[in-house]
């Protein structure tokens, strides 16, 4: 691979809370590479949010975050907050879950995404409506020359996203960061959604990193994956390689859990379970996280943690006994 | 009741609309929520009600619950007619009538243990109490998953699969005849809601309750229920065995969900022809003339302007297999909205 747009190392995320530290990330390392869709899987309390929101510093100030994120020769963890504002919303920009929650519902759309276009490039006010126009017209919002003056509550859900993908495009950002961009959303317009993504990347080249706990949409979208468990990596390979043949049990056991079309006709075979849950997160890892809820653990995976390794091509597993079924 | 009868739970031609504006001199606005929903949960059945938001599936089962009260229609349990009981005259009724909610941490009183939450059901019909109540209670935590020990925990102290096993609990101890679970797994995380279907699944088996499961998971649907009816924006438009829905769906919107849904595969899903229908549900304030989908039906152009004039009737299409849509008709199966997208595009 080419040098990648975004390197991240070593990234660590503390929360120093009052009832003690909580290690939500651990040592995690991905890289992204131009016009790539990354996609980061997990279960709630994972870290995949967190990671990505250390990235820009978006984190409350409990947050102690170590390791670095090279983006574009720069290292953004170590940049001062005022050269990290103009890089976020122009190079890097961000579509959040809740499309409600993140648009201001006092101010017209128009108002919102023209703001993003007089700050980060300084356009005027009329050159600033003619291009969220254009926005509104890329991301297929009909009649955009109406909608830009109507609030957020007179939008529905799914075209609510498409203002906030909008937005984040205004400024043709390097990096898309979409952290759950369609649970909110139905399936029906999810597909939109979907579709709309895929078309940014054809069109704009722009690289994303689709945070999500739908395997579904990854599948969709991603051409390469990172599982996260308990803040840290437990697998990462090219998107056919994972769902194909994954070696963590984790993984395995995820595939499992979802039902899926069934050819045969009657009672469809059971959903694999994942006995037990999430370890604490309150103190940093002896054993392997996944050890109390794996088929594979022995005496190895409840002594050491363990380290990330190749099995194939692009494809690493932090698993003692890493494999498929 | 002289004959028993083979269905659960029938559901007649319900309407529920909500009132919205106006004051007390009438006026304002009115939202259709439900509009002449008809169809029957067969005695230890698992029915699977589909739709997306707004589709009124989640007021269907308040009017079921009598949470709400129905404008018109009539609810049936087992034979008995429910609509225009009293409170009091359901209170015996209760017993074969029991609900699981989606949201497992708002839906258990925080102030009560586990145990106290499980039993209570049983305290209030009188049915036991002291002794017989913590066996009883016990009995049902072993059967739903729980330690034992969980019965002095509260609410909070449990994860999000652990609570929906308590409302699981609550919702079967009367051993009810008929179970209504509104999206019962989509707040959990997807290794969690495995264990839940699967439980739900075997509970049926080995209970015998009937079951009317609700939710927008075509795949949750696949998984668990004998029979799917399809709701869209108030309305019934396609009910069948699962089997066939699947292999065959008839109305463009079924089509429609059926081919946006995603698969966790990713060669299956990028070849799969997916058909993204155009605009947004219309408001329920007022609802399309004629079909409700024909607004966004990618069949449009075949079947106007009957469709936007006159309001297709749920027929059978072939057998157990009922479809709303103008376009089908006994032996004459609808389009295929995706090939008729590649003919229009």
């Amino acid at each position: 691979m080419a040098e990648p747009l975004l390197d991240v190392r070593d990234l660590s995320v503390r929360f120093d809370t009052d009832d003690g530290p909580v290690h939500a990330v651990d040592k995690l390392s991905f890289s992204l590479g131009q016009g790539e869709v990354l996609g980061i899987v997990g279960e709630s309390g994972c870290g995949k949010s967190v990671t990505c929101m250390s990235l820009v510093r978006l984190l409350p100030e409990t947050a102690v975050i170590s390791g670095s994120a090279v983006f574009d020769g720069v290292d953004l963890l170590a940049l001062p907050m005022r050269k990290l504002r103009a890089i976020r919303g122009r190079d890097i920009s961000f579509v959040f879950q809740e499309p409600m929650t993140s648009l201001n519902p006092v101010f017209r759309i128009g108002r919102q995404i023209g703001e993003v276009l007089t700050r980060h490039l300084g356009l005027s006010r009329g050159d600033a409506r003619k291009r969220t126009i254009e926005l509104l017209d890329l991301v297929r919002i009909p009649s955009p020359e109406r909608r830009i003056d109507e609030y957020p509550h007179q939008l529905s859900g799914g075209m609510r996203q498409r203002v906030m993908i909008a937005m984040a495009l205004a400024c043709n950002p390097r990096v898309l960061v979409a952290d759950e961009p369609t649970t909110a959303l139905d399936v029906t317009i999810q597909a939109g959604v979907l579709d709309l993504m895929r078309d940014v990347r054809e069109r704009l080249g722009t690289s994303i990193v689709l945070i999500t706990h739908n395997l579904g949409v990854v599948a969709d979208i991603a051409d390469r994956v990172v599982v996260m468990y308990a803040g840290r990596k437990a697998e990462e390979a090219p998107v056919g390689d994972l769902y194909a043949a994954p070696q963590h049990p984790y993984t395995i056991g995820l595939l499992g859990a979802i039902p899926r079309p069934y050819d045969g006709a009657g009672e469809r075979p059971r959903l694999r379970e994942i006995p037990g849950r999430v370890p604490s997160l309150r103190e940093l890892p002896t054993m392997c996280a996944f050890a109390d809820r794996c088929p594979r653990a022995d005496e190895l995976s409840r002594s050491q943690v363990p380290e990330l390794r190749q099995v194939r091509p692009d494809h690493l597993v932090a698993c003692f006994h890493p494999g498929p079924e | 009741m002289s004959e028993p009868s083979p269905f659960a739970l029938e559901v007649r031609n319900l309407v529920k609309h909500y009132r919205v504006g106006g004051g007390i001199a009438g006026g304002g606005s009115v939202v259709h929520a439900v509009d002449d929903v008809s169809f029957e949960v067969r005695n230890g059945e698992l029915l699977g009600l589909v739709g997306e938001s707004g589709s009124g599936k989640s007021t269907v089962a308040n009017c079921v619950m009598r949470l709400t009260e129905p404008t018109s229609g009539e609810i049936l349990l087992r034979g008995t007619d429910i609509t225009h009981l009293s409170r009091r005259g359901l209170r015996p009724l209760r017993r074969e009538l029991h609900m699981v909610f989606q949201d497992p941490y708002s839906s258990l009183n925080p102030r009560m243990s586990c145990g106290a939450i499980v039993g209570e059901p049983l305290r209030l019909h009188g049915i036991a109490k002291g002794r017989e109540l913590r066996t009883r209670v016990e009995e049902f935590f072993d059967l739903v998953g729980l330690r034992s020990e969980l019965r002095y925990r509260y609410p909070h102290e449990l994860s999000g699969g652990q609570r929906q096993r308590v409302g699981l609990a609550r919702a079967l101890i009367l051993k009810p005849s008929v179970l209504i679970a509104d999206e019962p797994v989509s707040a959990l995380d997807v290794s969690v809601q495995a264990s839940i279907l699967n439980l739900l699944r075997d509970l049926q088996r080995e209970m015998g309750f009937s079951c009317l499961f609700i939710t927008h998971d075509l795949a949750t649907v696949e998984f668990l229920c004998d029979r799917v009816a399809v709701m869209y924006l108030g309305k019934l438009v396609e009910l069948a065995p699962r089997d066939e829905l699947f292999r065959s769906p008839q109305h463009p919107y079924t089509q429609a969900l059926l081919s946006a849904a995603v698969v966790p595969d990713p060669e299956e899903q990028r070849s799969r022809k997916r058909t993204v229908l155009e605009g947004d549900v219309p408001s329920p304030l007022a609802p399309p003339s004629g079909c409700r989908f024909h607004t966004r039906c990618p069949l449009e152009p075949r079947s106007a302007p009957q469709s936007s004039d006159e309001e297709p009737p749920l027929r059978e299409f072939a057998s157990g297999h009922f479809v709303a849509c103008h376009l089908v008709a006994p032996g004459r199966p609808a389009p295929r909205i995706a090939e008729e997208a590649v003919k229009i595009g």
